[in-house]
């Protein structure tokens, strides 16, 4: 078995109002000096096998087709470890 | 004229929508997310709610349903579809559309009643209305900015493919005001308010400034 992680955050272009609000919220419990905050999703995916290429080429599959909409998200997938 | 009247788990609005219809003269049909079956249907209606409880996405599980394996191939054949707020989110999932919906700007829920304007009053669910008309239906929902890249918006904006456009104020950060959008061919057609919930006085919606789709669509399935 391995963990293969996939991070999955709203493009760049597109607002974030929940990272925006958590980022209004942090000064309020004495933390400064954060300039922004952007929230993503973070999946772990155990797979049977070894994490080979061909299990990272299939979790990458699975991230494009349900784990992230691209039409508004990015990914990155790595394997843990 | 039949109009199947797609049921999720977690879907809410699917009542609703079937008594829409049935006041228009259509008979509703219900159709059920895990059938491979659109029983023959002249139309679907993707109602409002939680589908599959909005788990990973709005629309996003919903997409897979062995219902919409039936469905996507049809409307891209011509099937009029209408989705509405979470319909739109699992059409805009599913591809059927461009473009997706998140998290409204202000992060509040919004439940009020809504003027929005209609900018194409010629596709599948909207020749009963004028172009220009201003209408109010209710609108709810929490995920409801519509978002896309600069090109579809501008593809969608030059091609006359945004339906409805937001008037007065804008409730959810959705780009260029957008409400509803249309495919390329204007058979299906996503929306973030409810019109099935604007069709009778009696429930003390704002007016009956829904019953326009309802019977656009029955219109144009008459005259099929």
């Amino acid at each position: 078995m391995a963990r293969v992680i996939v991070d999955v955050m709203l493009k760049p272009e597109i607002l974030d109002p929940q990272g925006q609000a958590i980022a209004r919220a942090l000064p309020r419990l004495g933390f400064s000096g954060v300039a922004d905050v952007r929230q993503g999703k973070r999946f772990e995916v155990e797979v049977d096998g070894p994490a080979d290429d061909a299990a990272i080429a299939e979790v990458r599959k699975m991230a494009e087709t349900l784990l992230a909409n691209t039409v508004i998200e990015d990914f990155v997938v790595r394997v843990e470890g | 004229m039949r109009v199947g009247v797609v049921t999720f788990p977690g879907t809410l609005d699917d009542q609703d929508a079937a008594r829409a219809l049935r006041l228009a003269g259509a008979e509703a049909v219900p159709l059920w997310h895990a059938d491979h079956d659109l029983k023959g249907v002249d139309a679907v209606f993707l109602p409002g709610g939680f589908s599959y409880g909005d788990y990973l996405r709005c629309g996003a599980i919903s997409r897979f349903a062995p219902l919409m394996t039936e469905l996507v191939p049809a409307a891209k054949a011509g099937l009029p579809v209408l989705g509405t707020c979470n319909g739109f989110q699992i059409l805009c999932e599913a591809h059927l559309l461009p473009g997706a919906l998140v998290r409204n700007a202000g992060l509040h829920y919004v439940c009020r009643d809504q003027r929005i304007r209609v900018d194409n009053a010629s596709t599948a669910w909207t020749t009963d209305f004028a172009e220009g008309q201003e209408i109010t239906l209710p609108v709810k929902h929490g995920e409801g900015r519509y978002v896309a890249d600069a090109e579809t918006l501008a593809e969608l904006e030059s091609a006359g493919r945004v339906v409805f456009r937001y008037a007065g104020s804008n409730p959810n950060g959705s780009l260029n005001d957008i409400a509803g959008i249309t495919n390329e061919a204007g058979n299906v057609v996503g929306l973030m308010p409810h019109p099935e919930h604007a069709v009778e006085e009696l429930t003390g919606a704002p007016g009956v400034d829904g019953r326009g789709f309802f019977s656009s669509i029955v219109r144009k399935l008459v005259n099929a």
